[in-house]
């Protein structure tokens, strides 16, 4: 079946990842700007790796027919530093014009502090400032649950955001309803470890409905696996779902959510999008 | 009364089928981890926030009342929302020292 993996670090896969990807079905993978495993030195580091997710990125995955798109910020890990971060935010602008770059992302907090909280907001602004869509880190662990209620509330509040172009990602159990609730997309990551199963995934699709719901492999550096996306619908179909919702789940809401951007060229044709509406 | 009754297409059989060796072998995994802090030589972690978290996620597994992964993600998570005033450290460590602390509502 084809996908989209609509969050994979692919600067920190190898060429046989894009390779094992395309040929179970993946057509397009978005990139979000994120932690190295380690802070960056300078400012300096964020613009080498702006510029390495939309030039050298999209042609290594253009050998193996996927599109290739990518989401800029600096991570929440590195948000407590304000002065990089206003480094940073003011390199950004420069990239955004790239045919490649869908918006902001994936900004959010880590341990809900203050300077994350304000360095989240200033993306939010630059974000507002240049009509970019938002895709949103929530937060690890025991800091989901607060994290997620302090971006949502915060979002909620300020009538600029129209929630239809922002992604609230890596939902679990206990922070998908609030998400879903404020109108926003999520999206569930599939880690071996943390985050969410493939198997939890879709019983949260049985409990909560396919609408504005996606996966995504998530896959980087970490424990992780970059043919999560085509485990996720082996679960589906082991758990007797029929195609039409599965294709849903992994191309048609993806590409629905990407699509409000001009630059997202959709996989799927004009009518599979009616059928699957 | 399970949460979101009949929203699972498989019956509750054929879920055995499935995946009843599988949770099988994740209920020992836990039971052995725990015989093996009662094993440690270094009995130190009687206090551990984490262990603490754990064993009363466990009991949470045995209730009748479905929503157990979500009561399990709240034991887990620092329900205290109040934002922190500077980063205490990058990463997280899987339950929250705080979190005990308000079990009585506390959100803030």
């Amino acid at each position: 079946m084809r996908y989209i993996d609509l969050h994979a670090h692919m600067i920190s896969r190898t060429t046989d990842d894009y390779h094992k990807m395309a040929l179970t079905g993946c057509v397009a993978v978005t990139e979000p700007a994120f932690w190295s495993g380690r802070d960056r030195l300078g400012a300096q580091a964020f613009a080498d790796y702006f510029d390495h997710i939309t030039t050298f990125e999209p042609a290594r995955a253009a050998q193996y027919g996927v599109a290739h798109y990518a989401w800029l910020c600096l991570n929440p890990k590195e948000g407590e530093d304000r002065e990089l971060a206003r480094q940073v935010l003011a390199l950004i602008p420069e990239f955004l014009s790239r045919p490649t770059v869908l918006g902001i992302g994936e900004i959010g907090l880590n341990r809900v502090t203050r300077n994350e909280l304000a360095t989240f907001l200033d993306h939010v602004e630059l974000a507002l400032e240049h009509d970019q869509m938002i895709h949103i880190h929530t937060p690890h662990l025991e800091d989901k649950y607060k994290g997620t209620r302090v971006i949502v509330e915060t979002l909620a509040k300020d009538g600029r955001i129209d929630p239809a172009r922002v992604m609230v990602d890596h939902a679990e159990e206990h922070t998908v309803e609030m998400i879903l609730d404020h109108g926003f997309w999520t999206g569930f990551t599939l880690y071996p470890r943390t985050k969410a199963s493939p198997a939890r995934a879709v019983d949260m699709i049985e409990m909560y409905g396919p609408e504005r719901l996606c996966v995504a492999s998530a896959c980087d550096w970490g424990p992780s696996d970059a043919l999560a996306v085509p485990e996720f619908v082996l679960e589906m179909r082991r758990r007797g779902h029929d195609e039409a919702l599965i294709y849903r789940v992994v191309l048609h809401n993806p590409a629905s959510f990407l699509g409000q951007s001009p630059k997202f060229v959709r996989p799927d044709a004009p009518r599979e999008r009616v059928a699957a509406d | 009364m399970a949460t979101h009754a009949g929203t699972c297409p498989l019956s509750q059989t054929r879920l055995l089928d499935d995946s009843f060796m599988e949770h099988r072998a994740q209920v020992l995994a836990v039971a052995a981890f725990l015989d093996r802090l009662d094993r440690s030589r270094d009995q130190d972690a009687g206090g551990d926030f984490r262990l603490t978290a754990l064993r009363e996620a466990l009991h949470v597994l045995t209730e009748s009342e479905g929503g157990r992964v979500g009561r399990v993600q709240m034991l887990l998570s620092d329900r205290d929302v109040r934002l922190l005033e500077e980063r205490d450290r990058q990463n997280a460590l899987g339950a929250s020292g705080r979190a005990h602390d308000l079990q009585d509502g506390g959100e803030g």
